[in-house]
């Protein structure tokens, strides 16, 4: 008898059985993996240069240290994620050519601009909070690679939350500026950090196939949700305001209710008309393309010498 | 591109190496030393394996049943198959 | 001013200024790979520069910290030697500084591991094993470009031909080097050239490089004169602790 393959590859995801790179899987699940993945990786490297702008400014040399590792660890986050990409047949040089052109996203987060040194706190604190929120359950997605590269990836990110939040701290601690400084910060991030979880469920065409498919686990707006509960009381905590006048806890809900957040802002980011779009694409691709003559003299070494020793 | 290489690590001396992840490098020693900065930086190794990923060979999962299954009766193979009266220790 | 500190002042100040030359780098490298390599490097001269300022800060005894150390100081103030604040231009030429300045780094560090300040010899002892991984991704990147494709090639001979007058600065000593060489604090450094030069040959040899014939005779940085660079990363690094007087971060 002829078994359907979709049906057994459903059934070894339905009992939780990673998906492995040479086993058969639905093209659309290869596709979204792929589209997932290579984004999430574009936003680990692109996410370097917000805060790689403050590494020659950092205010003190444990700062510096800090936050360089920091951006470092963004490197080799993007590095996990492009190979695990590769494990599903498509090479870097390609990704990176899809992120050069334009063709692909990355996380819109990062074409807001770094204004001062408090934007390295409400980075680290709101936008690597959020990225965690999404990325634990990612530890559990069906494809292994993929599984494996976000475990490496969110072990490591434990510090960068940390490192974000006692930056805020000792800002609202100090000086009237300072303090000017960090609520600044908090007011400018605030609603960028809660369109990282991406629209609305209702909103979120692939979200439900994501599901099934068990690369997703949780929603969007549950997990924007659970970012707004951590979130709040850690920001009174240190004595910030956040920038929402509708933000109150329902005690009925056990969770807090807060505004509407404005999604033409949102589309109008991502469709590449945020404060620092071009910039952000333009620094990646001068990279890219000012390295090549550094990678051709390798491979043309590597050749002659690999020649010589045969 | 430089070629893809596999990356193996062991953690710590008496383990075995294991699979950790993969970079591009262009040849073996500069893979070597990216595999140090890379998956070392926070002193996860005391050794590195690295190999160019187009000399793995790997099983093809089709086979996988005919490959791994029948290994599952063969429980002659583990020590409780085997009886010893209760009062013999260290065995 | 007393030459032990202003000898341990000279070490954190190549070391931070170096530091923080290839922390420029971070998000910008030619592979993602070589990025993460790059700001090992920057981590490691920055944490060893740390190190020596809280030394530095101790014989001072004046109650300073290593920051009011690395930001409350003009560049008159700065010994660091002259090539670690040359612009990184392109990668490698960024090699090149890096290859030149760990050939002397690596004998340099294994003599002071020696000395009879206890410690010095200790922070020597251990960035001493950083020195020698330095230099050898440096040396062999400088094999590889100038032993890779034509271009690469005239590169990193211009780039030799332009860093090669800020070479002789690093073992060519001054007053204070000779203080300390006759109290048994600082290395000969004599030995520590004849091991640089042995290194540079050598390497250059194999990338297939040619040693520029001039003296090199720029000097000046281990005395707190500087090119016009330096200026410019002050003024950068140091600009919040000099807009926001006394705040903590």
């Amino acid at each position: 008898m002829e078994v359907n393959p979709e049906l057994l590859f459903q059934g070894k995801i339905d009992a939780e059985v990673k998906i492995e790179p040479r086993d058969w899987m639905p093209p659309a699940y290869r596709k979204t993996l792929i589209r997932q993945i290579s984004q999430h990786a574009h936003s680990e490297i692109v996410g370097m240069l917000p805060e790689g702008n403050w590494i020659t400014r950092a205010p003190s040399l444990r700062r510096k240290a800090a936050l360089l590792a920091k951006v470092q660890d963004e490197a080799g986050h993007g590095l996990y994620l492009y190979a695990a990409c590769e494990t599903l047949g498509v090479d870097r040089e390609t990704l990176l050519n899809e992120l050069h052109s334009g063709k692909a996203k990355y996380s819109s987060i990062f074409n807001y601009p770094t204004l001062t040194w408090a934007d390295m706190g409400a980075i680290g604190w709101l936008v690597d909070g959020a990225a965690i929120m999404n990325q634990v359950p990612l530890c559990r997605a069906s494809y292994g690679p993929y599984a494996r590269a976000m475990v490496r990836v969110c072990k490591e990110e434990s510090f960068h939350q940390r490192q974000g939040y006692e930056i805020m701290m000792t800002l609202t601690k100090g000086t009237e500026a300072q303090k000017r400084m960090a609520q600044d910060a908090l007011d400018r991030w605030w609603w960028p950090s809660l369109m990282m979880f991406g629209p609305s469920d209702t909103d979120s065409p692939n979200s439900a196939q994501s599901m099934k498919w068990k690369i997703k686990r949780f929603s969007n707006d549950e997990l924007r949700q659970r970012f707004v509960d951590y979130t709040v009381p850690q920001a009174e905590f240190i004595g910030l305001r956040v920038p929402d006048a509708d933000l109150r806890w329902n005690e009925e809900r056990q969770h807090y209710d807060f505004g509407a957040i404005d999604w033409e802002e949102f589309q109008q980011v991502l469709s590449g008309n945020g404060p620092c779009n071009r910039e952000r694409l333009q620094a990646r691709v001068d990279a890219h393309e000012q390295g090549a003559w550094v990678r051709e003299a390798a491979t043309a070494y590597a050749q002659k010498h690999q020649r010589q020793t045969v | 591109m430089w070629p893809l290489w596999e990356v193996f690590i062991r953690s710590k001396q008496g383990l075995d190496h294991k699979h950790v992840g993969s970079l591009h490098a262009a040849d073996a020693q500069m893979a070597i030393e990216a595999a140090r900065d890379v998956y070392t930086r926070r002193m996860e190794g005391v050794s590195i394996w690295v190999v160019e990923s187009k000399y793995i060979h790997a099983s093809n999962p089709d086979d996988s049943a005919a490959f791994f299954d029948p290994a599952n009766d063969k429980v002659y193979r583990h020590p409780t198959f085997y009886q010893v009266p209760d009062e013999i220790e260290h065995m | 001013m007393n030459p032990l500190l202003d000898y341990t002042l000279r070490l954190a100040d190549n070391s931070l200024i170096l530091g923080h030359r290839l922390s420029e780098w971070c998000g910008h490298g030619p592979i993602l790979e070589q990025d993460i390599a790059m700001t090992n490097l920057a981590l490691d001269l920055i944490g060893q520069s740390r190190s020596l300022y809280q030394y530095a800060a101790e014989i001072e005894g004046q109650g300073r910290s290593e920051d009011d150390l690395a930001y409350l100081r003009d560049g008159w103030d700065f010994r660091n030697v002259q090539l670690t604040e040359l612009p990184n231009g392109d990668f490698g030429r960024t090699v090149m500084r890096q290859f030149l300045y760990d050939a002397y780094e690596q004998p340099f560090l294994e003599a002071l591991s020696q000395s009879r300040d206890e410690r010095l010899a200790a922070i020597a002892a251990k960035s001493l094993k950083e020195a020698t991984y330095h230099l050898r991704w440096s040396s062999e990147w400088v094999i590889r470009l100038g032993d890779g494709t034509e271009e690469s090639h005239r590169r990193v001979q211009t780039a030799l031909n332009e860093l090669w007058p800020y070479c002789g600065e690093l073992t060519r000593p001054n007053a204070t080097d000779i203080t300390l060489l006759t109290e048994g604090i600082a290395p000969d450094l004599d030995i520590v050239a004849a091991a640089w030069q042995k290194k540079i040959t050598e390497v250059l040899e194999e990338a297939t490089l040619r040693q520029p014939e001039t003296r090199p005779a720029r000097k000046g940085g281990k005395d707190g004169v500087h090119t016009e660079h330096l200026g410019y990363i002050l003024a950068e690094m140091q600009f919040l602790q000099r807009t926001y007087p006394g705040a903590q971060w």
